[in-house]
């Protein structure tokens, strides 16, 4: 009992946040290319983000900085304009085309 | 205690975005997003990144996804079919990458971390809206002003984009 | 300071008036330039000539400038004067002023007026460039140059194939006898380190003998080439397509002697190369049987003279190889005169025929042209050595020190020489007597055409005592060319003699003889009159295997297939790796992501492990 109090008292080693964070990050990749409607990828892409975004957090609490903080939110700003004028985009093309397939975007080639 | 917050939000963060990867309607995709930024939120609040917690909470999942479950109905985005012409490179190239990438990685991160110390809630202050503050405003004022015209410039883009002619 | 340059530069100034200008110059002008030119020329060498001293003991030597400087090896444009060159000059610029002349009134209706004098004084540069050089540099630069306008003059009517066809030729067998030539200037520098005459003559006894034979020999293969004798002469008889003043300059009086110049100039190499000497005394002997031999069959008159220009020159080949080096100039000089009124009377016999070349259809000349008759008997006593004329005493000469040599190779001198008078009378008496068998009414030339030959008459008769070589070359060479034994000079005249009386009798009083002759030596006939078909065996030997092996081998072979194939090749290998790597842009989002997500891990991992290894070396 003492040991597992011992245990539940200390603290979370800084090395599995940034296992988590490769983990989701993983999953996110993963994710865009087996998905085949556009805006699930786009979504997988916000995953992938955010999982970086653990990682900053993660370091700037390592080395008691600040800058790591400040990182996400710049972070956050830019995902959150690339999310608008991306979903613009999305919007555009399937006006265009009438699909979400991924797979059937594909003019622009040889 | 922050080992036990630890592994349960992790894990809540794992499965929702295992669920984002798997389900087939983007509806139920979204959801699980929002999932996942809550349980890192908490992982945030854990991490002494108090004012990130918070902007996640608000600017990510409250106002991104909702975003995306706007254009989700407003597309009337249907399951995902099964039909057309899938690539096969990203499967058989992709997952293998992807493997390899995690497992170099876990290993690095195992070998190289070892000592880099031990995180406990409230272990560091500097994250704090007042910490946060003093750093933006005067170390990075710059890119702060630029990220304003940066939002500027996606609102300007995301309305010529998206708008209906005017006939 | 005799200022030696002078004499090229003014028919050098000729040159670029009348080719740069002549197109807008009226006829006049031309000529005015052109012969102003070389007499100006003729006119400066009688000045050093008279103030130059003696010329024997003091050869003028004079250096302009440093032409090549490398290491040891220094060639500078030097012209050097001595008794050799200046008879040399004389007869160039001489004879070159009379044809100048001569040539004002034979080419008056021919096109390109002003292109003619311009190369013709283009001409004088390069020959007199050649006589005047005092190093084998400035000799072979001359030596090209006039070969190049041999090569423009004889395809002078740039209309006709044949013409431009026989220019070719000229050319190219030239040039293989200036490859030998190269080759032995390339053996003196390596043995002697310069080029210079003085030097090289002077380094030359204490060299082996098998280096000197080496380098005589590949003279006398460019002299073969350019004096036109066995086994290079067969440019010569097809030169015959230029205009007649040019086969009087060139292919009588100057270019072609240039051989026998040079090999005289390089006397201290051949004497002390036995070998090559011998060689040269056959070859030239060889080749005055063999011209004489076709000379006596050919119909058209400038081929008859062509062949008896390439069997005089046999002679005078032959003279330099038994030793007697002054004959042989001696008989260059006589030549120049006789053989040049021979041609330049055979264009005053054509002119007068309005173009006829074909002596069948001559005949009877006689009544309307006695003055170009008359020069023509005087060149033709000379050429076959009647007593007194100029051809008499050098040939003689000649003869006369074969016989020392080598008896036999006299008694075929001297049977060569009767064919020589034979074939020179048959041509007189062909064109001159009996009925006129051609078209039209033949006319006189005019004095601008008869002028000339009246002076080279007069040359061809006395030119003997005039200019008495040996005595004016005396002590130049080692052999001494002393009293000749008169028994031969009495069996060669009598053999000239027996010539000029035998084609009396075939080609006069009775004219039937030739016919018959003719169709009972058959095969025979055949053969000489078709030139021993030498041109039709260097055709199938030499080259059509060059022309159908550089079809084959180097066009199709080597450069279509080798060069074009490998870069076309090239093109080909891209445009086929581009088609692979088309492929990947298949359009295909996730494709592309693919490749994007293999390039990030693969960097990644690579930084990893470098600072992994970082890392691990430093702990």
């Amino acid at each position: 009992m003492p040991e597992a109090m011992q245990v539940l008292q200390s603290g979370v080693p800084v090395s599995w946040y940034l296992i988590l964070s490769a983990v989701l990050f993983t999953l996110g990749v993963a994710g865009f290319l087996l998905r085949r409607s556009v805006i699930t990828v786009f979504m997988c892409i916000e995953l992938m983000l955010n999982a970086v975004n653990l990682s900053f957090v993660a370091f700037s609490n390592q080395h008691k900085d600040v800058s790591g903080n400040i990182f996400t939110f710049f972070v956050m700003v830019v995902a959150a304009a690339e999310a608008a004028v991306g979903l613009a985009i999305i919007l555009t093309v399937f006006k265009n085309r009438q699909t979400l397939n991924i797979d059937e975007i594909n003019t622009l080639k040889n | 205690m922050d080992l036990a917050f630890f592994f349960v939000f992790s894990a809540i963060a794992l499965i929702c975005a295992i669920n984002v990867v798997l389900q087939r309607h983007p509806i139920s995709s979204a959801l699980s997003l929002v999932g996942v930024m809550g349980s890192l939120a908490v992982l945030y609040l854990q991490l002494g990144g108090e004012f990130i917690a918070m902007a996640q909470i608000i600017v990510y999942a409250g106002a991104v996804m909702v975003l995306f479950i706007f254009v989700i109905m407003l597309l009337n985005a249907g399951a995902e079919s099964r039909s057309g012409k899938a690539s096969w490179t990203a499967p058989l190239l992709g997952i293998p990458a992807l493997l390899a990438f995690l497992g170099f990685t876990v290993y690095y991160f195992l070998r190289g971390f070892n000592n880099a110390g031990v995180v406990k809630f409230g272990g560091y202050t500097g994250g704090s809206a007042a910490g946060v503050g003093i750093s933006l405003f005067t170390d990075y004022l710059l890119p702060f002003e630029v990220t304003s015209v940066l939002i500027l410039i996606a609102i300007v883009g995301a309305i010529v984009l998206a708008r209906k002619e005017m006939d | 300071m005799q200022n030696l340059w002078l004499i090229p530069a003014f028919p050098f100034l000729g040159f670029l008036l009348n080719g740069l200008f002549g197109r807008k110059f009226p006829k006049a002008v031309i000529n005015l330039i052109a012969v102003a030119s070389v007499l100006a020329s003729f006119g400066w060498v009688l000045k050093v000539w008279s103030s130059g001293g003696d010329l024997a003991a003091n050869p003028i030597h004079e250096h302009y400038f440093t032409w090549m400087q490398s290491g040891q090896f220094n060639v500078g444009w030097d012209f050097a004067v001595d008794k050799l060159t200046m008879i040399m000059l004389f007869v160039v610029t001489g004879i070159g002023s009379l044809i100048h002349f001569y040539a004002t009134g034979y080419m008056a209706h021919e096109e390109g007026y002003y292109r003619f004098f311009a190369y013709l004084n283009l001409f004088m540069f390069f020959m007199l460039n050649l006589v005047l050089g005092g190093n084998y540099l400035i000799l072979f630069v001359g030596w090209e140059g006039v070969g190049l306008c041999s090569y423009l003059l004889v395809g002078f009517y740039i209309v006709k194939k044949s013409a431009t066809t026989a220019g070719n030729k000229a050319f190219i067998v030239n040039r293989i006898g200036d490859f030998g030539f190269s080759l032995a200037m390339f053996l003196i520098v390596v043995n002697f380190k310069t080029l210079d005459f003085t030097q090289v003559f002077s380094a030359a006894p204490g060299a082996p003998t098998s280096t000197l034979t080496a380098i005589a020999l590949l003279l006398l293969v460019g002299a073969t080439g350019k004096s036109a004798q066995i086994p290079l002469y067969v440019w010569l008889p097809d030169a015959m397509e230029g205009p007649t003043p040019v086969s009087a300059l060139i292919h009588a009086a100057t270019m072609v002697t240039a051989g026998v110049y040079m090999c005289t100039r390089s006397a201290v190499i051949f004497l002390h190369a036995p070998i090559a000497m011998e060689t040269v005394a056959v070859i030239g002997l060889a080749t005055a049987v063999f011209a004489a031999t076709i000379g006596l069959t050919q119909y058209d008159i400038k081929k008859v003279y062509a062949y008896s220009t390439v069997s005089q020159l046999g002679y005078m080949f032959l003279g330099v190889g038994v030793g007697a080096f002054s004959a042989g100039i001696w008989h260059l000089v006589t030549h120049a005169f006789f053989k040049a009124l021979l041609f330049l009377g055979a264009g005053s016999v054509i002119h007068a025929c309005h173009g006829e070349q074909d002596m069948r259809h001559m005949g009877g000349l006689w009544k309307y042209a006695k003055g170009t008759g008359a020069t023509l008997i005087c060149a033709s006593l000379a050429i076959s050595g009647f007593p007194f004329t100029a051809g008499y005493f050098s040939k003689d000469a000649i003869l006369g020190a074969a016989y020392a040599h080598e008896p036999w190779m006299y008694w075929v001198g001297v049977v060569t020489a009767g064919m020589t008078a034979f074939y020179v009378w048959r041509a007189f008496w062909m064109t001159f007597t009996g009925e006129y068998k051609g078209h039209g009414h033949p006319h006189e030339s005019p004095w601008s055409m008869l002028g000339p030959l009246v002076v080279l008459a007069i040359l061809s008769l006395g030119g003997g005592f005039f200019f008495n070589v040996p005595k004016i070359l005396d002590n130049m060479f080692p052999i001494k060319e002393g009293a000749e034994d008169m028994t031969l000079t009495y069996i060669s005249v009598a053999f000239g003699l027996g010539g000029i009386a035998l084609s009396y009798y075939m080609y006069v009083v009775n004219t039937k003889v030739p016919e018959r002759i003719t169709a009972g030596l058959g095969g025979l006939y055949t053969l000489v009159y078709n030139k021993y078909f030498v041109d039709e065996i260097y055709d199938t030997a030499v080259v059509r295997p060059l022309v159908d092996g550089s079809t084959t081998v180097l066009w199709h072979v080597a450069d279509q297939g080798i060069i074009d194939g490998a870069v076309n090749g090239v093109g080909t290998e891209a445009r086929g790796i581009g088609g692979i790597l088309k492929l990947l842009q298949g359009g295909n989002i996730r494709s592309y992501a693919t490749w994007v997500v293999v390039g990030a891990v693969v960097l990644l991992v690579v930084m990893g492990v470098t600072a992994m290894g970082f890392a691990a070396v430093g702990q």
